[in-house]
């Protein structure tokens, strides 16, 4: 996904000069074929996130589109004052392209693990929030991107996801893909949870239970008008997210509900219980330890109806 | 107007700002009265009825709570009309207590949050060098300010960037919130600190010889690749003797008429 995307940036930035990439002490190598064709748009920074984001509102205010590449906790914890400051009260075009969303860097602890990120993208005015299920969603959310104005949080998931995105759904910031149309339930899912999602879908599809998926790719703006059809339609709804369940998906989708003055369908919020996860290991042993594992998923939903 | 009677104008017109909020920072802003009446007199180059022009010399004011030198010379400069004085930190004002880019004609960048205002300039810098333009980008730091980590991070990118379209002016008053700059978090050596730091560093006392800066200016060919630090020793409260390093009148509100009557006298 992050190869893709990278990929992408590069489509974009050859055909339109205002559009520059920064990155931040990234792996060796990550750009320099990047740089060689276009070296005035492409620079490398050291490892110093405030001075990064200033900077690229700095290019930003002169009317540049700016990437700005890290790990995600970096991108997000320490600058997060220059993000609100610099360049969300002045709404400017900086595009935060976020490495290791949620637990992808599993076993490199606690310092490198992304939940909280989306939370706090989510408390920023302005801020728009794109978290894609595979490579080529995130190619398309790239390719949306130059048309937006204001800044946008790209959270990357682990790389190498199978392809649940629909070329033929299109793709449009703001907008949740209907994957699979619900009966008695409906999961909210973006990033890794998606496919998940979906392989829940078939598990209980077998056992009677219709179960729909919405891929909530833009968690920010989550427009109201964008669940409500569902609220009278189903008898459950659950979010799933790699993310603490405060501050992310699932508590966008609860305030959408508990202002909903219709009937309400049940509700749950899957993701990490508001925790640093203090477990090494790999992300899939994480995921399965704090219950978001097809399986698990799957129970959740049982014990909801 | 001769250079010190200008510096006295410019004084007046903070105060005048002042009466309409009963507050504001007025040492912060009276030691960079030199300054600012330098670079807005004989070295910016700028357009106030075209405050966009894509030529313009950038100055960003990092440290934002000296908006009020800030106002009054673009306001002296008609960037916009004096009647907005009447308006500070009020509700429908355009003048804050902390300057805000969107609503002010001839301000570069928000600031108030320390250790931004670097970074910003080094953007606008970066991007003279990208779209080959003139324009230079100048920045006014405070020397309180020097203690954030970010305005050191931002040090290291102007000189890797090789920005020598970079003036970075630091208005070493000597005195921060809590106490003197050296008692709160020592900058000494401070020239040798920016000099470390790959600039071409500069020191002027804008007490006694304020002219030589704009000598400097008049004289200045950027060394190639090499940004510049221009250290202002200033003092806080300058021009004002009952102000002069006196720390009671940092965070001073209600600020009487009496007050600015007798500040006036001293100009």
């Amino acid at each position: 996904m992050r190869k893709r995307g990278l990929a992408e940036i590069f489509k974009l930035a050859s055909a339109n000069k205002e559009i520059l990439f920064i990155g931040s002490d990234l792996g060796e190598g990550t750009i320099d074929e990047y740089q060689s064709v276009l070296p005035k748009q492409y620079f490398m920074e050291g490892i110093s996130e405030a001075n990064l984001i200033g900077m690229a509102a700095g290019l930003a205010m002169e009317g540049k589109q700016v990437f700005v590449n890290t790990i995600a906790t970096f991108l997000t914890r320490r600058c997060f004052d220059q993000l609100a400051m610099d360049v969300c009260t002045s709404n400017l075009n900086v595009r935060l392209y976020a490495n290791g969303g949620g637990v992808v860097y599993a076993p490199l602890g606690p310092t490198h693990m992304a939940v909280d990120d989306i939370s706090l993208m989510r408390s920023l005015p302005g801020m728009t929030i794109i978290h894609p299920s595979d490579a080529e969603e995130m190619a398309r959310a790239i390719q949306a991107s130059e048309s937006h104005q204001g800044p946008i949080y790209f959270r990357l998931a682990r790389g190498g996801e199978t392809v649940t995105s629909r070329k033929d759904l299109e793709f449009e910031i703001g907008k949740p893909i209907l994957l699979k149309k619900p009966k008695e339930v409906l999961l909210l899912a973006n990033g890794t949870m998606v496919y998940r999602a979906l392989e829940v879908s078939k598990i209980l599809e077998a056992e009677g239970i219709g179960v729909g998926v919405l891929n909530v790719h833009t968690v920010k703006p989550f427009d109201k008008q964008h669940l409500i059809p569902y609220l009278s339609e189903v008898e459950a709804i659950l979010s799933i997210e790699e993310h603490n369940i405060d501050g992310g998906l699932g508590s966008a989708t609860a305030e959408i509900i508990a202002e909903y003055s219709g009937n309400r369908p049940r509700f749950k919020r899957l993701g990490f219980p508001n925790i640093y996860p203090d477990y090494y290991g790999q992300q899939d042993l994480i995921i399965s330890k704090y219950g978001l594992n097809i399986l698990s998923i799957a129970q959740e939903v049982r014990s909801l109806l | 107007m001769d250079f010190k009677s200008r510096c006295k104008k410019i004084r007046e017109e903070i105060l005048e700002l002042a009466r309409h909020s009963r507050r504001g920072h007025i040492p912060s802003a009276f030691s960079l009265v030199e300054t600012l009446v330098t670079l807005y007199d004989d070295v910016l180059k700028f357009d106030a009825k075209n405050p966009d022009w894509k030529l313009r010399d950038r100055l960003i004011l990092s440290k934002g709570h000296g908006c009020m030198a800030l106002y009054s010379i673009l306001a002296d400069k008609n960037f916009f009309s004096r009647e907005h004085f009447a308006g500070f930190c009020q509700l429908d004002g355009i003048l804050g207590g902390h300057p805000t880019r969107e609503k002010i004609p001839g301000c570069e960048a928000s600031t108030g949050s320390l250790g931004h205002g670097l970074s910003i300039a080094i953007g606008m810098a970066l991007n003279a060098k990208i779209e080959e333009l003139n324009y230079r980008t100048f920045v006014i730091l405070g020397d309180g300010e020097c203690n954030e980590g970010s305005i050191w991070e931002a040090a290291l990118s102007a000189s890797h960037n090789r920005l020598d379209n970079l003036y970075v002016l630091i208005d070493y008053n000597k005195y921060q919130s809590y106490g003197s700059t050296n008692e709160v978090c020592d900058l000494e050596p401070f020239a040798d600190k920016w000099r470390a730091f790959g600039f071409d560093t500069h020191e002027f006392d804008m007490r006694k010889k304020p002219e030589e800066l704009k000598s400097f200016f008049e004289d200045h060919r950027p060394i190639s690749g090499t940004p510049v630090a221009i250290i202002c020793h200033t003092i806080k409260g300058q021009g004002a003797a009952s102000l002069e390093g006196n720390l009671s009148w940092h965070h001073r509100s209600k600020i009487s008429d009496e007050d600015l009557s007798s500040i006036k006298d001293e100009l």
